[in-house]
């Protein structure tokens, strides 16, 4: 299953017509202990860079914005009692909602991990 | 700190942006008879300080106090006995740290009192969660709409016509720009709520209904039916309390299934002073705390396992999101607070119940006192402290009249409403625990005359 980043630090995993969005490890390594994670509700319909979730660290609050338009379809509900989920394993168990996509041709404009990764070591 | 001035190509910037022409040009609006060309002229010559503190306290003897009359003013701002030991407290040094206290170890005491004053406030308004207070009760009112409408998504409110129209002009002011809807149920001088108007008016764009507990003219709305009726649409209930002493014997809006109840403060602990500084109180249901605007100041412990308080979830306000914040609030009423809080704490449960006694007897017996007269008319059903009566003349004249004889009696609508002429012969009469017998014998024996 093929993974994508986007210039805001967050990834998604697309299979088909759905897929699965978190933050990177360096967007949980920059915001700091996380303390409250706002997921977007299921059902909700996104266009692709809304303001789909807020995390809320000791430093920030900052916006996860929706990598590709579509369909909220599922919530990682396990955040609600452990949001350190997304600093300890944030390209894993911390992911933070799945969704169909609107439109599978919007994955082009995502970067591959090469290309996110030269982004990071940019900054 | 540094001082960093505009260059001229960052103010052409900023006109450009707004479209304006110059800087001057942002002052056109202001009316010719308000623009000085010079110096002020016919100013009076320079004096000592003696001469101007004898001319100051002559202009200031021709005040008629709350304190030197018969007084049954309220509209939102009341009259109550505020012991001397409140100033004397507030004074105390442990108080004097920043009143927006961002640094926990040098500003204990001050975030304490912020803690126990939240505490105070989640408890009178029967809520989960308070904040360390906003501006008034205006400003706070608009808070909520705006609260309302982020928990929603949704962006239309229905103001009850019982809300004072102070606020819901300020609502209103916000709105224009937030770009909200709002549904402005007007003012009804009858003798019941319009409880029936508010619930036909709630539809499925609706974030939020607000309705005044005791409403302006006093009378007291069914919060509960109000508050089913919002749900059902998955509305919000923002009850908004101007007269919080009314809590110490009547139901907390929080109880009766209000989700945001804010209201002012300055019953408690502030006095009258001159229409303000003035205290807006602002609580919730937890679940809606991360939308909440304004300070929260938290229980925690410290590296050494010691109790301390500290400000939580700044990251929502201004200073740290910028634009997201939930609102541009970024600070709170710090000394009108520590005064609310040290009076309620003098006062305690069973104080402010007495004190809510004292003042709707008072009211009950100001009422009886006055709907005898011939032709007044009681038009409440229900009050708490402050009712509504109508006069067969304007309220305005009778106050008037009532102020040479040396007695305030009361706030005319028309001064709430000025383009309501049906209005026009409506008086608001308050009372409080301050008020005395020979005060309402004095009002009622004045108001005959007048109106003889």
């Amino acid at each position: 299953m093929p993974r994508y980043f986007t210039r805001d630090h967050e990834w998604i995993d697309v299979d088909g017509a759905s897929a699965r969005v978190g933050i990177t490890a360096f967007a949980q390594s920059q915001l700091g202990d996380i303390t409250f994670v706002e997921v977007p509700a299921v059902g909700a319909v996104l266009v692709r860079g809304d303001s789909a979730a807020v995390i809320d660290s000791v430093k920030a609050a900052s916006d996860v914005y929706a990598p590709v338009g579509g369909t909220v379809t599922a919530i990682n509900a396990a955040l609600e009692d452990a949001p350190d989920l997304v600093n300890s394993a944030s390209e894993s168990d911390g992911w933070l909602w799945d969704m169909d996509l609107a439109d599978p041709g919007e994955v082009d404009d995502l970067l591959d991990a090469e290309a996110y990764a030269e982004l990071v070591a940019a900054l | 700190m540094r001082m960093l001035p505009l260059a001229q190509a960052d103010r052409a910037a900023m006109l450009a942006t707004i479209g304006a022409q110059s800087v001057d040009a942002l002052f056109v609006d202001v009316p010719p008879e308000a623009v000085l060309t010079g110096p002020i002229r016919d100013l009076p010559f320079h004096a000592s300080e003696r001469v101007v503190e004898r001319h100051m306290s002559a202009l200031s003897a021709q005040n008629l106090t709350a304190e030197a009359a018969p007084f049954f003013c309220g509209a939102g701002a009341y009259r109550h006995h505020v012991p001397a030991s409140v100033d004397h407290l507030i004074q105390r040094g442990e108080f004097l740290t920043a009143y927006t206290p961002y640094q926990p170890e040098i500003a204990q005491g001050t975030l304490q009192v912020l803690f126990e004053f939240q505490t105070q406030v989640a408890r009178l308004f029967g809520c989960d969660v308070a904040n360390a207070s906003m501006y008034d009760g205006s400003t706070a009112c608009w808070e909520a709409i705006a609260m309302a409408t982020r928990v929603t998504k949704r962006n239309r409110a229905v103001l009850s016509g019982g809300l004072h129209p102070h606020y819901a002009e300020t609502a209103a002011t916000m709105a224009r720009f937030a770009g909200d809807e709002l549904c402005v149920l007007p003012p009804q001088a009858v003798a019941d709520c319009d409880d029936a108007a508010v619930m036909a008016a709630i539809d499925a764009q609706t974030a939020c209904v607000v309705v005044q507990y005791p409403d302006v003219l006093g009378r007291i709305p069914d919060l509960a039916a109000i508050a089913a009726a919002a749900h059902a649409q998955g509305a919000l209930l923002v009850a908004v309390v101007t007269e919080p002493v009314a809590l110490g014997l009547i139901e907390s809006p929080g109880a009766l299934g209000a989700d945001v109840v804010v209201g002012e403060g300055q019953s408690l602990g502030v006095g009258l002073q001159f229409g303000g500084p003035y205290l807006g109180l602002f609580a919730c249901a937890e679940k809606f705390v991360r939308q909440m605007p304004g300070r929260l100041c938290g229980e925690t412990v410290d590296a050494d396992g010691r109790r301390g308080f500290v400000l939580t979830l700044s990251t929502r306000e201004q200073h740290i999101r910028r634009e997201k914040a939930t609102s541009n609030i970024c600070t709170n009423s710090g000394l009108c607070a520590l005064a609310f809080s040290i009076h309620l704490t003098l006062l305690g449960g069973s104080g402010l119940e007495r004190m809510a006694e004292l003042s709707h007897a008072q009211a009950v017996a100001t009422a009886k006192a006055l709907g005898t007269i011939a032709g007044v008319e009681v038009i409440n059903h229900t009050w708490f402290n402050e009712f509504a009566l109508r006069l067969p003349r304007p309220a305005h004249d009778v106050v008037e009249a009532l102020a040479a004889r040396g007695i305030l009696g009361g706030v005319p609508l028309s001064r709430l409403c000025p383009d309501r002429a049906d209005l026009a012969d409506v008086l608001l009469v308050a009372t409080s625990e301050c008020t005395d017998p020979e005060d309402i014998v004095a009002l009622s024996d004045a108001l005959k005359e007048i109106l003889a």
